[in-house]
């Protein structure tokens, strides 16, 4: 009787929820989930000649992600202008997470270390850059790092370099403006953990003749290691997507996944290719986010 | 007598100092970008004295204006639609305990959040391009309803933390006192969420005027916002106007956070 | 003579912050711990017992004094240079490590061999009854597992020292009293010194060899259990280790005569004639029947039954109030009810004359 009634709540309680939902579920459905699928479906059409598709069936998107047709003789060999594109997306993402987490996690133990009162603006200060428009924050980096910025301009005047070191439109410009405008998606992660850290835990080791280096590789690393990784995805995700950044400060030059999938859809005028492409990123990015939630919930025990 | 040095617990050779020097390269960029809104000079690199004369400039620039009146309206359209099937969504999916779905529902709402925008983007351009031509409805409707999709997660997170750190007793204590489920949703309810969809509809705001990927696949010729706008000037030389749109961008993007630490931070 | 002293403290002061909200957490301690002997800093918190404690486990250091550990100064060393284990209040156990991990983290630290290290791993598990829970993480494990561990962790490296942070708290009281019983049996078996801080002085009067008493920064008193409960230098020691009453009174002729006018005889010396305060335990006083020889007169207020024990409540003429803790006897009734006229005496050597 009373599991009949309990039963019923819980029926009655989904039914409210799922109707509750259904507004917001329909409009990401409508504008964000749904059209992915259509992508799906493109990248097995063959391009229109003034891009969009014809609706025929072709696998010659995804065949083109890796490999080229020599359009004289026909033989198939590795589309090397491709790979080179995958290789310096995943290295520059790489990278990026890297650099981030080098200074991420001095700063994020910085802030969580400071009295309560301070601790509230110190964090707000990183939220800042974080709520920044990426476009902006890409644009600040630049007017530093470009021939005429303040960054050659302080070196030239200082004698260390007689001409302007040529950074923007590099692989460099695209790593530092990266590093820069993903920095606060890796620490506000890290300090989520350390924040949760119990500082009396760094005492026992060091009451148990533990060095600080050790205190930090033996005690601190593996207790953090949650935020660690979430720190990791939320910089290496984006970065592997980038679209804004490279564009600006790699000049058409530096190009990453993200602007090949967007020439695809302009001047490539090949959309069966760009929506391929989509659908790699997709699929790396729900693998390294399946990593994430893997180890998340075989480490929560340990909080 | 001597000072003793004493032994800290919390310090880590070098972090204090790495921390230190994060802080100052963060903000040096956005500092040297405010600055040089203020220059009289046509340069971004040199200095010509203080003056008003690019948000003059931009001010003056019919496309900026109508670009700044557009990306207003998106955000603010985003933001109500977005806020308030998060406000829905979240009453549907906390406190009253688990059932089946929810996860799937949770996933959905954050999907925004996990999907590349990029992806998205080149999504809603083969979607809305099919829709259009079938349909021939034009617009900026387009435009609200993308970034009302992704503006969801970000209006519903805060939301959905504050009904959980409501008592539920609250409302038990309402029904006790002889108020219908409405009376009680619409006396007691809403008004202890408000700071929470007040904090959501101003996150949801600023990640819509911020935008840059989304709307510069989804919009049509003519209908740059502020963010697309800058990134087409990026291309050409640039000057100072640029400079003082992303001031004004930074300082709404500032006020509206600040806003909303404070809102957010009441609850205790 | 340092040979058995394990721990000093010499005019130890610690000062929180600075002007006018600088606190004098430890306000010139000096104390000395022998060797092997289980020691007990007693007091209610914000006493500085803990601070102590972390000033020898090297968390704090002192604004000025010395601590030495036999014989030799270590105010300067940092904790991970100084042979002394800490058990920690919250146990502080590493919970990405299983509890042999745990246990053998500082002998690893030390750079002891990996066999050597399993070796006395497996020893400290048996010492402290783990064996089964060597691969289990520390929050697989019940509060009195956890804190067996944390005990063998901190013994595990032999420390000259052992310093126990009110280590029993957490425990419920029936798992509190084994552990005591537990502690006192490893302290003897391993021979280290222990260093114990608690607030619970029945905890401190079972466990301890000798009993350091501290208020405000401040070392009051120092000495065994018997010394510090028989013979309390001051009322703040007299009421925080036990139940007293209190009472005032005038020296008058070797003897002392209370406010009630009774007279009472009471051993030591009595400088000044004037009003003094008496300390007697409320197991020492005796109650009779009315108009006994020698007995002072006093009416029954209140009687209130605790299981063993019950408290008896009397007024002697001048109003002054003197609780007596009689044993219930077997039909649980004292037979004493309020308004009873009876007859009430102080045991012999049971009057203590306090300091202040």
């Amino acid at each position: 009787m009373s599991i009949a009634t309990e039963a019923g709540r819980r029926r009655e309680r989904a039914r409210n929820g799922w109707l509750l939902a259904s507004p917001a579920l329909l409009l990401l459905l409508f504008a964000a989930s749904g059209p992915l699928l259509i992508v799906a479906v493109y990248s097995f059409l063959t391009p229109g000649d003034y891009g969009n598709v014809v609706w025929d069936f072709s696998a010659d998107g995804w065949f083109r992600v890796f490999l080229e047709r020599d359009i004289f003789d026909g033989t198939v060999s590795a589309a090397d202008a491709h790979l080179t594109i995958f290789w310096r997306s995943l290295k520059l993402s790489l990278a990026t997470t890297a650099i981030t987490f080098a200074l991420g996690l001095p700063t994020a133990w910085f802030i969580a270390t400071r009295p309560p009162r301070e601790r509230a603006m110190w964090l707000f200060l990183i939220t800042i850059p974080f709520w920044t428009n990426l476009l902006i924050r890409t644009f600040a980096i630049m007017e530093v790092i470009r021939n005429e910025g303040i960054l050659n301009n302080v070196l030239i005047g200082l004698g260390i370099i007689d001409t302007p070191l040529q950074i923007v439109f590099t692989e460099t410009a695209v790593l530092i403006g990266m590093a820069y405008v993903y920095l606060p998606l890796m620490v506000l992660p890290l300090f989520a953990a350390i924040d949760r850290f119990d500082f009396k835990l760094i005492e026992a080791g060091y009451d148990l003749y533990a060095s600080r280096w050790r205190v930090l590789r033996r005690v601190i690393l593996p207790i953090i290691k949650p935020g660690i990784v979430a720190g990791s995805i939320l910089v290496f995700v984006p970065s592997l997507g980038a679209y804004v950044t490279p564009r600006v400060l790699g000049g058409g030059k530096q190009m990453m996944i993200g602007n090949f999938i967007e020439l695809q859809f302009g001047q490539g005028r090949n959309w069966p290719l760009g929506a391929a492409l989509s659908m790699l990123l997709l699929f790396i990015v729900m693998v390294a986010l399946l990593i994430y939630v893997r180890s998340t919930t075989r480490e929560a025990p340990h909080g | 007598m001597a000072r003793r040095k004493s032994f800290s617990v919390t310090a880590l050779p070098g972090f204090r100092s790495i921390a230190v020097a994060v802080f100052v390269l963060l903000y040096m960029p956005i500092v040297t970008l405010v600055v040089y809104s203020f220059n009289g000079g046509s340069s971004i690199a040199l200095w010509g004295g203080f003056s008003l004369r690019w948000y003059e400039v931009a001010w003056g620039n019919d496309v900026v204006q109508s670009a700044a009146l557009r990306s207003v309206v998106i955000a603010t359209c985003a933001a109500l639609i977005a806020t308030t099937v998060a406000t829905m969504a979240a009453l549907g999916t906390t406190r009253r305990g688990k059932f089946p779905g929810q996860t799937v529902i949770y996933v959905m709402i954050n999907q925004p959040l996990m999907v590349p925008e990029i992806v998205t983007a080149v999504a809603l351009l083969i979607f809305f391009a099919a829709i259009k031509v079938a349909t021939g409805i034009q617009g900026l409707g387009y435009l609200i309803l993308a970034h009302a999709a992704f503006c969801v997660p970000f209006a519903y997170l805060p939301i959905r933390a504050r009904l959980e750190g409501m008592d539920l007793s609250l409302e038990t204590a309402a029904a006790d006192l002889y108020a219908s489920p409405w009376a009680t949703f619409r006396r007691v309810t809403l008004p202890l969420m408000a700071p929470g969809i007040v904090a959501g509809a101003m996150l949801a705001f600023v990640i819509s005027l911020d935008d840059v990927i989304i709307t510069e696949f989804v919009k049509s010729a003519g209908q740059d916002t502020l963010p697309t706008y800058m990134l087409g000037q990026l291309r050409r030389a640039v000057t100072p106007e640029v400079n003082a749109i992303s001031t004004v961008l930074l300082a709404v993007t500032v006020l509206l956070l600040t806003a909303f630490f404070l809102l957010t931070r009441k609850r205790g | 003579m340092s040979d058995d002293i394990a721990v000093e403290a010499r005019n130890t002061v610690k000062v929180y912050g600075a002007g006018d909200s600088a606190v004098r957490a430890l306000d010139d301690v000096s104390v000395t711990i022998r060797k092997g002997e289980f020691f007990t800093l007693l007091g209610p918190s914000g006493c500085g017992k803990t601070t102590l404690l972390r000033c020898i486990a090297g968390f704090e250091t002192p604004t000025s004094g010395e601590i030495l550990l036999s014989g030799r100064d270590i105010t300067a060393d940092p904790p991970n240079k100084r042979p002394v284990n800490t058990v920690f209040q919250s146990y502080a156990l590493f919970p990405h490590l299983s509890v042999a991990r745990n246990i053998g983290f500082g002998l690893e630290m030390m750079g002891r061999a990996k066999g050597d290290v399993a070796r006395t791993v497996e020893k400290m598990l048996a010492l402290v009854k783990l064996e089964a829970f060597a691969d289990r993480k520390p929050q697989q494990l019940s509060g009195g597992q956890q804190q067996r561990v944390a005990l063998a962790r901190a013994l595990a490296p032999e420390p000259e020292v052992l310093l126990l942070d009110e280590p029993l708290s957490a425990l419920d009281l029936k798992l509190r009293k084994e552990m005591q019983s537990e502690l006192k049996r490893l302290q003897t078996e391993t021979g280290i010194t222990f260093v114990f801080v608690t607030h619970d002085q029945e905890e401190a009067l079972t466990m301890s060899d000798r009993i350091g008493v501290m208020r405000s920064g401040k070392l009051l008193q120092v000495g065994g259990p018997r010394e510090i409960y028989n013979h309390p230098v001051n009322r703040f020691v007299a009421d925080f280790i036990g139940e007293t009453n209190f009472l005032t009174a005038k020296a008058e002729g070797g003897g002392f005569v209370l406010a009630s006018g009774d007279r009472v005889e009471a051993p030591g010396e009595r400088a000044n004639a004037g009003e003094m305060t008496l300390a007697v335990r409320p197991e020492q006083v005796r109650i009779e029947a009315e108009g006994a020889p020698g007995a002072m007169h006093a009416t029954v207020t209140e009687t209130t039954y605790f299981g063993t024990d019950t408290y008896c409540h009397v007024r002697l003429a001048d109003g002054t109030v003197i609780v007596a803790r009689l044993q219930s006897p077997p039909s649980g009734d004292v037979g004493l009810a309020p308004g009873a006229r009876v007859g009430v005496r102080f045991a012999e050597g049971a009057v203590q004359v306090l300091g202040d």
